[in-house]
Order: C-alpha cells, then sequence, then structure tokens
C-alpha cells in the first residue's frame, strides 16, 4: 500500500529556521541542519525546505546549504526558493535533491517547468501555489513573493497547465490558514486535487494530525505537509521539533 | 571497497553517509581509474532515462564500467533511475540504455490494467521480497521503501525479479541478472530498510 507521506515543512529566513502566520511575523525556531538531524532520528517521510528570501530578494539559491542539507538527510528533501530556471533545477538535482519546488520562478516562466521536466524527469519537479481567498466572494488567487504579488490566476487554472507543462507534483500552501493550526483550507484541496492526476500535497493549516487524514481521505491528497504542528508545543507555542511514530501514523490510515 | 559512480545525477553523499557510518569502506568515482579499483558499484540515478544516459556516456567513464560489469563480473547495484538504465531502452526516452539487463522500461501509463491513481508513483510503499535472495536478507517481513517515479523495468523472463510492490497493480521493484542488481525505490533515503538493503549490497 501506498502511504500518504507526512511531511514537515522547514522555512529558511536570515540563515534560521522560523515559522510564520499567514506568511508574516517570521518566529525563529533553530538551525536547519540541526533540524534534520532531529528529524532523520524521527524517521519522518519526507522533508520540504522551503527559502523564503531567495524569491523575495531576487537571490539565487544558496548551493552550499542545499549539499549540506541533501548530504545530512536520511529522507527524501523537497527544496524550494529562489529558482527560477531549468539550469538551477538540474543543479539542484545534482547535489542530491530529490525534489525541486518552484513558485514565481514556474508562474513567470512556465516552460522553465517543462525543461526542468525535460532534463530531471517530471518526478522532480514539484510546483507551489500560494493562496489566499479573497474577502468579497471568497474567489482563491494565486499570489507570489511571499503573498506579496497577485497573480490574478485562480490556483486550479495554474495546476492544470503546470500538470501539462511537466510538474510531477503540486503543493497547494494556504496563506490565510498559514500558522494559524485550525485546519486545512479543505474547499481549496479538493478543488486542485479534483483538477491534476499528479500528487497533491497541502500545506498551511494543520493544527493536529486529524486535520491531516482529513484532508487525505476527504481530498484525496498524497501528501500533508505542516509547519507550526511539528515544531510547536502547546499554546505559548514552545519550540520542540516532534514527529508521528510509525505506530501513530499507522493508526491514522487504519482509522478512516 | 564500495565504489559511488559520480556521473552527476542523485545523492552520491547519502549513499557515502550511510556506508561510513556502517564502518564499509566507500569511494566515490569521477574517472576510469577510480572506477577500475572497485569490488562494488552503486549506480545512483534521480531524474529522466535520456538525461542520465547522456551524463553516464559523457563522464568518460562508460567503457570501464562495461567492462568492470560485463568482462570482470563486479557486483553492480541500480537505483531508481540507475536501476531503468540498466536495461536497453526505455517508453521514457529515445537513447539506448546500457543493455547489462534484458528487460524493457515501461511507463505506467501505457499499462492496460493501470487505473489512474496519481502519477508519479510517490512516497513509501510496502516491498515484498521473494524469498531467500541476499539483497533482502532481514528485510522480509514489512519493509518499506521510498519511491519516485513514473517509469519501471519490465522483466523479459531472463533476470530474476527479487521483490515487488503494488501500485494499481503488481510490478517488479527489485531486479537480478547475474551480477547487476537493480532497486527503483531509494533505498539511501528510505531510513533503517535502506541502510539494511546497502549493507547487504556490500556483504552479497
Amino acid at each position: 500500500m501506498l502511504r500518504p507521506r507526512i511531511i514537515p515543512c522547514l522555512l529558511v529566513h536570515n540563515g534560521g529556521l522560523v515559522k510564520t502566520v499567514q506568511f508574516k511575523d517570521p518566529k525563529y525556531v533553530g538551525d536547519p541542519i540541526n533540524a534534520v538531524r532531529i528529524f532523520n532520528e524521527k524517521e519522518v517521510d519526507e522533508l520540504m525546505v522551503l527559502d523564503i528570501d531567495a524569491s523575495v530578494k531576487g537571490l539565487e539559491p544558496d548551493y552550499v546549504r542545499i549539499k549540506n542539507l541533501a548530504s545530512e538527510c536520511r529522507m527524501p528533501l523537497c527544496y524550494g526558493g529562489g529558482v527560477k530556471t531549468a539550469e538551477q533545477v538540474k543543479r539542484i538535482v545534482e547535489l542530491g535533491v530529490e525534489k525541486v519546488a518552484l513558485s514565481s520562478g514556474a508562474m513567470e516562466h512556465p516552460e522553465v517547468v517543462s525543461e526542468a521536466a525535460l532534463q530531471v524527469g517530471n518526478q522532480s519537479v514539484v510546483v507551489v501555489l500560494d493562496v489566499k481567498r479573497s474577502r468579497l466572494g471568497g474567489r482563491y488567487e494565486v499570489y507570489t513573493q511571499r503573498g506579496a504579488k497577485k497573480t490574478g490566476r485562480a490556483p486550479v487554472q495554474i495546476a492544470m497547465e503546470m500538470e501539462r507543462l511537466g510538474a510531477g507534483e503540486i503543493v497547494v500552501n494556504s496563506i490565510d490558514q498559514d500558522g494559524m493550526m485550525k485546519g486545512y483550507d479543505l474547499k481549496l484541496i479538493c478543488q486542485v486535487r479534483e483538477s491534476v492526476g499528479v500528487p497533491v500535497t497541502t500545506l498551511g493549516g494543520a493544527g493536529a494530525l486529524g486535520d491531516m487524514s482529513e484532508a487525505i481521505f476527504k481530498c484525496g491528497v498524497s501528501g500533508a505537509a505542516a509547519g507550526s504542528l511539528f515544531v510547536f508545543k502547546g499554546k505559548y507555542k514552545a519550540v520542540l521539533i516532534s514527529y508521528p511514530t510509525r505506530a501513530e501514523k499507522d493508526a491514522l490510515w487504519r482509522k478512516a | 571497497m564500495i565504489t559511488i559512480i559520480d556521473y552527476g545525477l542523485g545523492n552520491i553523499l547519502a549513499f557515502v553517509n550511510i556506508y561510513k557510518r556502517l564502518n564499509i569502506p566507500v569511494q566515490v568515482a569521477r574517472t576510469v581509474e577510480e572506477v577500475k579499483g572497485s569490488d562494488r558499484l552503486i549506480l545512483p540515478g534521480v531524474g529522466s532515462f535520456d538525461y542520465a544516459m547522456t551524463l553516464l556516456d559523457g563522464s568518460g567513464m562508460r567503457a570501464a564500467l562495461d567492462e568492470m560489469v560485463l568482462a570482470k563480473r563486479v557486483p553492480v547495484l541500480g537505483i531508481c533511475v540507475g536501476m531503468q538504465i540498466l536495461a536497453g531502452s526505455s517508453e521514457e526516452g529515445k537513447l539506448p540504455g546500457l543493455g547489462w539487463i534484458s528487460g524493457k522500461v515501461r511507463g505506467f501509463r501505457s499499462i492496460a490494467g493501470f487505473n489512474g491513481l496519481p502519477l508519479p508513483h510517490m512516497g513509501w510503499n510496502d516491498v515484498t521480497p521473494i524469498v531467500g535472495n541476499g539483497l533482502f536478507s532481514g528485510l522480509e517481513e514489512a519493509a518499506r521503501f521510498y519511491f519516485l517515479h513514473s517509469y519501471f523495468l519490465e522483466c523479459s523472463g531472463k533476470e530474476k525479479p527479487l521483490a515487488f510492490a503494488h501500485y494499481s497493480m503488481d510490478f517488479c521493484c527489485a531486479v537480478q541478472s547475474g551480477n547487476v542488481y537493480g532497486v527503483q525505490f531509494h533505498p539511501e533515503k528510505s531510513h533503517g530498510w535502506g541502510i539494511q538493503l546497502l549493507k547487504n549490497f556490500a556483504e552479497l
């Protein structure tokens, strides 16, 4: 049986790990390599690391950091942040990263997705959609540049385009739910999942493991990612890295 | 000495780190000389079939590898696309593969019985080994490995399937033909199960 993936998502900001709330107020939660070592011990399914500075500041991906992370990871790694060209995707894969995530790079130059997929294979090309719901009418729209720039396009529309171009996975990240720990935006997740045939991973909002199984069983996503859930403990948000055990994960799937 | 072939694809350092922790001698080969001294080869891979073949052919190590594997019969383990290029051809690409084993690489999508599950096949899946093969020693019960692929090796009947996984259909996820071994999943990213498999390969 193929098991849904439970994925810690780590954000890199000024060289350290942070967690945001609705893409704002980054709170320092630790050192990236140290966190990877802890997640190794906890045998996580997959790890996602997103550099939230690179695209905003127009920087190249930090290849030294990526190499260090990749060689430390004993689980599959998805890396994103500042990736704009197929050449960069290739270089990151060559450093030992299984999957490379594109966001603004893919929206601005969709052909990069096809070029990258031809070289590294579509299984290694991931597109992240940062989505905000409009206050009036509740329409979903994809944003880039850490939520600062509107694309004017709906997530379903972009997801379908990215699949056609060769993306092998779509990560749907809800800006509204980010850091709120009140559950995923299931309406959004289900919409995107139903529109594409590639695996969809949900991010933004998980406050409990039950939120993850809900997204998996209601929407059929194959990956559930979270930041706060795995780095904070208690209502005062003390920093403590946690992750369900193999038995706890298996129990989640049995319950459904 | 385990030799990881560095032709520009796959997580070389992850293999090196695992073998170092196991206290098994390991080296990375980028030249013909480095290939020649080895008694176990690992051909890693993440990427598409043609891209992997282009890099391997351009690495300068191709002829030396052919000699090591075909003439000297040195055991070799292909990983993911490194397993697929062991074959002669793939539905994913136009270039010929290494042809070290006779099967052919097929896409799930082109298999008549495949029922439309999401592709790529991505994540942790159960792997059921065929009883009594050394590569899966200690992994007979409830082993799980990480998969990330849309293509797989379809055996021709001349190779020995070593393990199967299920994704809408059973498919062969580990194969052996003489000294040539391949696994479709990523042992270097599969926690304790993967470490056990890599240890087994070193001790075959």
